[in-house]
């Protein structure tokens, strides 16, 4: 491993413990109108497996090793773009009424 | 060693914005640019991974050419494809969109695991199970994501479900955990053996998947989208990479509490919506509606509204599939011209998932202030002069109220039929997703206006405008 981190058990359970709190305090002031953009901006955020699906490829030694490297980092990098034009395209949909700046352009 | 460290800043800086991002979503006003943070910090990380080519581990170092420019081709690929595909699809299909990107970040997540159980001697048995816990978990949601696209998309229509399904699911996903830890204790590195472990996993995931109903599909695309997190949270682990763990932990609880609200929204458990084979239930005899059904024409029923006082409309998904919205919110401007006080009442599960239809609404140009949740709405109802539903049939029924043997007694519903008036657009007789007989088309307060939404509009808006134009040309 390049990074000089090393995160040991108990480092880990602290971590997730962490995240799985946060994700979930974050999500649950979410009012309803908002779920299914949240829902297409959470599998954004897990987009980022193509970082990890990047490191994985540029690792490689085998063939086979390349092979599944290159299909992750496909599924990968689709996941997050996919993922972002997706949510940013229904979030920009989104106006309040007073705000009437002309229709919308389509 | 100082590439390490850029990287590990960056990384820092990426969860950061990810989280805030997600945070940001909370409300419509700033969600935009929540979701614009977040990108921004997913271009940072991917850029910073890049760096890893300068630092690759040395039996790697002979490839690292060729397994650059394959990088960078992969990149493209994916990228352009589904930013290609985004950009094109109609929101009413937005759902299994999500589902198929879904699956697509399980598919890296277990391509991950892949070649960490392939890899030259990573040493600790524990990361290695950990990468078959993750490698399991994404195969599952790959695979059950496809199957959820499918359906959505309608070209999977039957549930398909046979005999002993239930013993078979859990002999699959036994053998698929057997297979996975042989990987590391029995025969390391077997790349026949790994393939068999990544083959059982899909397998379970597409037999989980098929026997779920077409309308429970929201729910389980939630539920992969939370175990998609859970395994590139635990590839975070395998890979020494805290951003992917902090990411894929968030996304994996926020998930599963999402997923928990939608089933709760419908009135189902989520162990029940997994196992219970919904839709098998709606054949029992229903208790016969008394009354008739009692047509109105399209331009009577405009008329009524155009002198009412107070006009609740509740859409569903019939709307969004007669592409209407546009329509529906030309008549709503041309009420709220004449005085006419209008408000939209959407049901949590109106659409194919929780919002889908405040999105198909807003994609039409509607004001989401103009757009009131169930428990906001509801009470409204018994002031209203009329309530329009349109495309809309399970969220209005009373017998989610009354009728203990209906099945979806219990659930939250729409209050329309207190309205003084109930007009309801149609395209004919037939039922609604659960199959089941709707108690309010039968109403004294309640009349049909048959056709295709999108036909009816188009007759109301005119009704109106000719109304208004008359005293004109008089």
């Amino acid at each position: 491993m390049t990074l000089q981190l090393t995160i040991t058990g108990f480092v880990a359970i602290y971590i997730f413990m962490l995240a799985a709190f946060t994700g979930y305090e974050v999500i649950s002031r979410v009012p309803a109108i908002l779920h299914t953009p949240l829902m297409s901006g959470s599998n954004f955020v897990h987009g980022i497996v193509v970082v990890g699906a990047l490191y994985a490829l540029l690792n490689a030694t085998s063939l086979t090793e390349q092979i599944i490297g290159f299909v992750g980092v496909v599924l990968g990098a689709a996941n997050a773009a996919g993922g972002y034009v997706v949510t940013i395209r229904m979030l920009e949909m989104f106006k309040v009424s007073h705000s009437r700046t002309g229709e919308k352009v389509t | 060693m100082n590439l390490g460290w850029l990287v590990a800043l960056v990384d820092v800086v990426v969860a950061f914005l990810l989280i805030f991002g997600l945070k940001q979503m909370a409300s419509p006003v700033t969600a935009r640019s929540g979701i614009g943070l977040a990108g921004a910090g997913m271009l940072a990380a991917v850029l910073a991974a890049l760096l890893y080519v300068l630092d690759v581990a040395p039996d790697a170092q002979p490839h690292v050419t060729a397994n650059a420019i394959l990088a960078a081709l992969a990149l493209a690929l994916g990228l352009g494809w589904a930013w290609w595909a985004g950009s094109r699809v109609p929101m009413t299909a937005m759902p299994q969109m999500v589902a198929i990107y879904n699956g697509m970040g399980g598919g890296a997540a277990a391509a991950i695991a892949a070649t960490e159980l392939l890899g030259a001697g990573q040493g600790a048995s524990t990361r290695l199970a950990i990468a078959v816990v993750g490698g399991l978990i994404g195969s599952v949601s790959l695979s059950g994501s496809v199957v959820a696209w499918a359906k959505l998309d309608e070209r999977l229509k039957r549930p398909c479900r046979i005999k002993g399904q239930q013993m078979l699911n859990a002999l699959v996903m036994l053998a698929a955990i057997v297979l996975g830890f042989s990987t590391i204790l029995v025969m390391p590195r077997s790349p026949g053996l790994a393939a068999l472990f990544f083959f059982a996993a899909l397998l379970f995931g597409v037999l989980m998947t098929l026997p779920i109903g077409g309308a429970d599909m929201p729910v389980v695309i939630s539920l992969y989208n939370a175990c998609t997190g859970v395994a590139v949270g635990l590839d975070g682990y395998v890979l020494q990479n805290p951003a992917l763990m902090v990411a894929g932990t968030i996304v994996g609880s926020a998930g599963t509490l999402l997923t928990v609200l939608m089933a709760r929204a419908m009135n189902r458990s989520v162990r029940n919506v997994l196992f219970a084979n919904f839709g098998a239930t709606g054949s029992a005899a229903q208790a016969g509606a008394v009354g008739a059904l009692k047509p109105a024409e399209a331009s009577d029923a405009a008329i009524f509204m155009r002198y009412a006082r107070k006009v609740i409309v509740a859409p569903g998904y019939g709307l969004a599939v007669a592409q209407a919205q546009h329509k529906l919110y030309e008549l709503v401007k041309l009420l709220q011209a004449a005085g006419v006080e209008v408000k939209f009442a959407v049901h949590p599960v109106a659409g194919r998932m929780p919002g889908h239809m405040d999105v198909l609404l807003a994609e039409a140009g509607v004001p989401y202030d103009l757009i009131f949740e169930l428990d906001d709405i509801n009470d409204e109802f018994d002031d209203a002069d009329v309530a329009l539903v349109i495309g809309a049939n399970d969220v209005v029924n009373p017998a989610a109220r009354v009728d203990r043997s209906s099945p979806i007694y219990g659930m939250p519903i729409l209050n329309v039929d207190h309205a003084h008036q109930v007009y309801v657009i149609k395209r004919g007789q037939g039922r609604g997703y659960s199959g089941i007989e709707n108690a309010l088309f039968y109403a004294p307060n309640c009349a049909m206006v048959y056709g295709d939404a999108q036909a009816v509009l188009v007759k109301m808006i005119q009704a109106i405008k000719d109304l208004t134009a008359e005293p004109q040309a008089a």
